[in-house]
């Protein structure tokens, strides 16, 4: 790890100018994913802009919807009772992420950006087209067991976004506000706020340098209280999905109304599929439907040597999870 | 002492021994109190070493650019093969027993420019700080001409041979009778391979060693080490010291499992280091660099054949096990041994195939050998079973051995078959349904399974030293270790009853090599061990009071017979009538005595109330306890839920039913099955390393990646002991629990997925993938 400086800012405004000053500098929320990077000299960042200040914590419900603040703890979003109720897929996938301390500390704004676990990319003695790009990528004939099988391309196959959160917030249409140097707020859909890898794997999200993500927002639907966020992993706690797939439903009569279906650990990046969508609007709730939905979202996978079960899998996490808000 | 008369068992009932006890050390350890040996930190002058290891797997270094890393401030010294001082003598090879001394692997980094496996040390920083050693190792440029390396027994260019030893003691091929013969011949046929992850140990507390030349010819080093005397002895040979010039000190051990059995690079390297800075040196390895620093249990796959009977009696045994060695060793875990002595089979044959690739030598792992064997004997017990449509107990009650089958010795003690009655009655096996693959629970499949345990008591020996002051205190020594697992406590406890004082007024000292000699606390020996040399100090102590008292005409014992005195709760006293005696004190008092030492050996061997033990007192001899095999035994059952959809399997009821002996402290013992029980089901559903299958550099070396069972893979677990009184093992008749713990585990665990699922995972660990892919398999 490098010598850093440390600075507070008290205010967006502050906090981006601050990063102008010091364009190689860090914002530093919950240091969850921060911290171990610079451990690792995978990241050296010499200042580090600490945003925690910011009053950015705050979960209110407004016309547009819920809006969570970049700087909400991830236990408090994943227990808040608004959240719980009005869509579970996001509290569930809070609260099955990570270990209780790490959940105490980690932010939204910070979750959203997590580094992938993908093991040449966490060890610098590896070459990987991500931490260096032109390096290669030596994922795709090696160790690629739980790497992603969608929206990969030849320079990797990384899941960029290992995470739970915003696999949910694909599914049920988030959108980001995001703040830049300029102090000019705009926003980005979840769904387009993530980069495929294609050649240029180390270009992860459309944020621009110093960019600032402040706040969440969640439109409120009857799909999204009906959701939820199923979760496959090596071990009942403490590690990312294999698999995992967020749905929401809306079933009147028995027919579909409405869906949306996102899957994670698949995915370069959370994996909206609206290909599933079609397929189950309109349709039966019936385990057929969920099947040929289930097929539909894996279409287009490109499984490796050791990660092919990963389609079979995540197509019966989906299932599963279809299942269960269906029931 | 060994013409003197010998006192029968002074152990009082009910006596502390035998109880339920928390820790002694408990309290030190929740409050922060207890000294680890990375915790040493007001040294003078301490400074901090950071290994740098190797990126490549194979090479050459060709160029060393530290200017930048010099250039950092607080740097000491930065070391590498060009400029690292010269050891008196390179590591011996672990094979060698006869050297008695505790390389990990022959091989020493930074003597030459050459590499041989990833993270290997290329080079060691010094600063003053922990963060100067750090950032000045990240600018430390270190090329390497990388070269193709060979990552596993399984790679396109190994190439495997058959090894005339296997850790320079089991022979490569082993035979008895004619088993591929009888195997040929058996009615009943079953043939079947299984495969092992590689994974490494992972205690919570890395290797660490601090360095202090106290002078030019004496050095202390604090150390995370199971054995502090092997680690003096083999650091004075390295460094061209005399034994008596190092001193080594692990008062307290965050877990080891086999990894911190032996002494590896750093260890050496920290006393080298300082000896060039001129200042005390504290090395910790990272927690990537504790997956290449001390050891690993080796990926492998076993074949095995098994021939019986119709009937289910087993008629040959053929064994096969290739797995992946260092560049440097023939070494592999002994699978062979619990296959070969498990079941009363009159044939076996077993063969062990090596690859030498670029990995480091692998290590002793919570009973090597006995938990992958056990793995794949007791899969295909089950398969046996399920084929004949016996139940897989009744199977094994068949196969009973009643002697062991690779001597025809008896065993010193046997309890299995109550280890299988009373798991059964714990677990509630009569409720299996005899079918596999038939009981459902929602989405889910219930199964169960169960497997049996069983490790050697392996000899050992070492001496413990009693001081008993006329206080009524008195201070016990052993220079044993603590792996956490309740040394401390349970010698506290052996020694209150042998000396007949409560627990508080015993003192017990360990881990340190001013203390008596004992050996490492490995192989499953120390509880056995040191209580056994504690017990027998104790008696020594008894033993000069009595004469003491015999030749003191105010004694009430004056006169006596030294064979009719009996001591009862710290009291000496005639056995035919127990009023008449006094107490210790009155003795010392009256012969000005302050305290009375005693010191005994502690042995494998005749327990007290082998013949000639009682006879003459010389209870250790290992001819004493011949002709008789000494094995713990145990079984495990274990209920899983198995999602078909999704591949998840999760343990949802636990029995661990274990004979080993006297159980010292039910309370210790039941934290070590269950320890290892965890253990086990880690190697079962997740635990492994995986090393990249051209650059034979690991992928998943963090804690994040490499999974160990959290709180929520793990049921309650029931665990149970069938009381032994065992008269040969050792003085004290304990055998042993922290590795027998984990035999059989995988195997129950696979075992109860084959009887939920009707399929059975061969391949280890049974991840979703795996189960996935097995249950797509054609039946």
């Amino acid at each position: 790890m490098n010598d850093f400086s440390y600075v507070q800012a008290a205010s967006a405004k502050e906090a981006t100018t601050l990063h102008k000053d010091t364009p190689a500098a860090a914002y530093y929320a919950g240091g969850t994913t921060l911290l171990d990077l610079m451990k690792s000299n995978l990241a050296a960042p010499p200042q580090l802009i600490d945003i925690n200040p910011l009053p950015l914590a705050t979960i209110e419900q407004t016309s547009e919807g819920l809006r969570i603040g970049a700087l909400a703890r991830m236990s408090d979003v994943g227990e808040h009772p608004l959240v719980v109720q009005g869509y579970p897929a996001v509290s569930q996938s809070l609260l099955l992420a990570a270990s209780p301390q790490l959940r105490n500390m980690a932010s939204i704004g910070g979750n959203l950006l997590q580094r992938t676990r993908c093991g040449y990319f966490r060890d610098a003695a590896f070459p990987c087209n991500k931490r260096v790009p032109g390096s290669g990528c030596p994922a795709i004939a090696g160790d690629n067991h739980n790497l992603a099988i969608l929206g990969v391309s030849e320079s990797c196959i990384a899941n960029a976004y290992p995470g739970d959160l915003a696999v949910a917030l694909a599914a049920l249409d988030a959108v980001l506000t995001l703040e830049n140097q300029k102090g000019k707020q705009r926003r980005v859909p979840i769904t387009e706020f993530y980069l495929l890898p294609g050649k240029t794997p180390q270009k992860e999200t459309v944020l621009e340098p110093g960019e600032l993500i402040v706040a969440v927002t969640i439109p409120a639907a009857a799909h999204a209280r009906q959701s939820t966020y199923l979760k496959v992993r090596e071990r009942a706690s403490y590690a990312y999905a294999l698999a995992s797939a967020a749905v929401g439903l809306d079933v009147q009569g028995g027919t579909i109304r409405a869906a949306r279906v996102a899957l994670g650990g698949v995915g370069a990046q959370p994996w909206r599929s609206r290909e599933a969508e079609k397929v189950l609007v309109g349709q039966p709730a019936s385990e057929a439907t969920f099947r040929a939905a289930a097929a539909a979202a894996l279409r287009g996978a490109r499984p490796q040597s050791e990660n092919a079960y990963k389609v079979e899998l995540a197509q019966n996490t989906l299932v599963r999870a279809l299942q269960q808000v269906a029931a | 002492m060994d013409t003197e008369t010998q006192f029968s068992d002074t152990i009082p009932q009910p006596g502390v021994v035998g109880q339920p006890l928390s820790r002694v050390d408990g309290w030190a350890k929740v409050t922060g109190q207890a000294k680890y040996s990375a915790e040493y930190n007001r040294l003078p002058g301490l400074s901090y070493a950071l290994i740098v290891g190797s990126d490549v797997a194979k090479g050459r270094v060709t160029s060393i650019d530290a200017g930048a890393a010099q250039r950092q401030p607080g740097v000491l010294a930065i070391f590498t093969h060009q400029n690292l001082p010269k050891l008196a003598k390179s590591p011996n090879n672990p094979d060698d027993r006869r050297a008695l001394a505790s390389s990990g692997m022959s091989f020493f980094p930074l003597e030459s420019d050459q590499v041989y496996y990833a993270g290997q040390p290329v080079a060691v920083v010094v600063a003053d700080t922990l963060e100067h050693a750090q950032a000045a190792a990240a600018l430390l440029r270190v090329s390497i001409a990388p070269e193709v390396p060979v990552s596993s027994y399984e790679a396109k260019n190994a190439e495997l041979y058959v090894p005339k030893t296997i850790r320079g003691y089991a022979p490569g091929v082993t035979k008895r009778g004619e088993a591929q013969a009888a195997f040929a011949s058996a009615p009943v046929q079953l043939t079947a391979t299984y495969v092992h992850a590689t994974t490494h140990h992972n205690p919570m507390e890395p290797g660490a060693t601090t360095a202090h030349w106290e002078a030019p010819d004496r050095l202390t080093v604090y150390d995370t080490t199971q054995g502090v005397s092997e680690t003096q002895k083999t650091l004075a040979a390295m460094l061209g010291l005399a034994q008596d010039q190092v001193r080594v000190i692990t008062k307290y051990l965050g877990g080891g499992f086999g990894c911190k059995a032996w002494v590896w690079p750093h260890v050496v390297l920290a006393p080298l280091l300082a000896k060039a800075v001129g200042r005390p040196v504290k090395l910790v390895l990272t927690r990537p660099q504790q997956f290449t620093g001390m050891g690993l249990r080796e990926e492998q796959t076993q074949t095995l054949k098994l021939g019986a009977t119709r009937e289910g009696k087993l008629l040959a045994l053929v064994h096969e096990k290739t797995s992946t060695t260092s560049p440097w060793e023939d070494w592999a875990e002994t699978n062979g041994r619990i296959i070969n002595m498990l079941y009363a089979c009159p044939t076996f044959e077993g063969t062990y195939r090596l690859a030498h690739a670029n990995v480091m030598t692998p290590t002793s792992t919570r009973a090597p050998g006995d938990m992958p064997g056990s793995f794949a004997i007791e899969c295909s017990m089950d398969d046996l079973a399920a084929q004949l449509n016996l139940d897989p107990i009744q199977l094994r009650l068949l196969n009973y051995a009643e002697v062991d089958p690779t001597t025809g010795h008896a065993w010193s003690s046997k309890s299995l078959k109550e280890c299988y009655a009373r798991g059964a009655e714990l677990f509630g096996w009569n409720r299996r349904n005899p079918k596999a693959g038939q009981t459902r629970e929602g989405h889910l499949l219930v199964g169960y399974g169960m497997a049996t345990a069983s490790y050697p008591v392996h000899g050992s020996q070492g001496t413990a030293r009693v001081r008993l002051y006329a206080d009524g205190h008195a201070v016990v020594q052993a220079g044993a270790t603590d792996l956490g697992t309740g040394t401390y406590t349970i010698n506290t406890q052996v020694a209150a009853d042998a000396l007949g004082l409560p627990m508080q007024n015993i003192r017990f000292e360990l881990g340190d090599t001013n203390l008596p000699t004992t050996q490492w606390s490995g192989g499953s020996t120390a509880a056995g061990r040191v209580s056994s040399s504690v017990y027998l100090a104790c008696q020594e102590v008894w033993q000069k009071l009595l004469k003491v008292a015999v030749i003191d005409k105010k004694s009430p014992l004056y006169g006596a017979k030294p064979e009719d005195v009996a001591v009862e709760k710290g009291r000496l006293q005639l056995k035919a009538n127990p009023a008449k005696g006094e107490g210790y004190a009155d003795i010392m008092q009256r012969a000005s005595l302050s305290d009375v030492e005693g010191s005994a050996l502690g042995k494998y061997g005749a327990g007290y109330e082998a013949p000639k033990a009682t006879a003459n007192a010389n209870m250790n001899k290992k001819e004493d306890a011949a002709p008789h095999s000494m094995h713990a035994f145990g079984a495990h059952f274990c209920e899983v839920h198995v999602d078909p959809e999704l591949g998840t399997v999760r343990v949802t009821r636990w029995v661990s039913v274990m004979s080993a002996g006297r159980i010292l402290n039910p309370k210790t013992a039941r934290s070590q099955v269950i320890g290892g029980s965890i253990f086990g089901i880690g190697a079962a559903l997740m635990e492994q390393t995986v090393r990249d299958p051209h650059l034979a550099r690991y992928t998943n070396a963090t804690l994040a990646d490499y999974h160990v069972c959290t709180n929520a893979d793990i049921p309650n677990m029931t665990v149970d002991f069938i009381d032994e009184h065992d008269p040969y093992v050792n003085a004290m008749g304990v055998k042993g629990i922290g590795e027998i713990s984990i035999v059989g585990v995988t195997a129950a665990v696979a075992n109860a997925v084959y009887h939920a699922t009707g399929k059975r995972v061969r391949s280890l660990p049974m991840t979703p993938a795996r189960v996935l892919a097995t249950l797509h398999e054609p039946a």
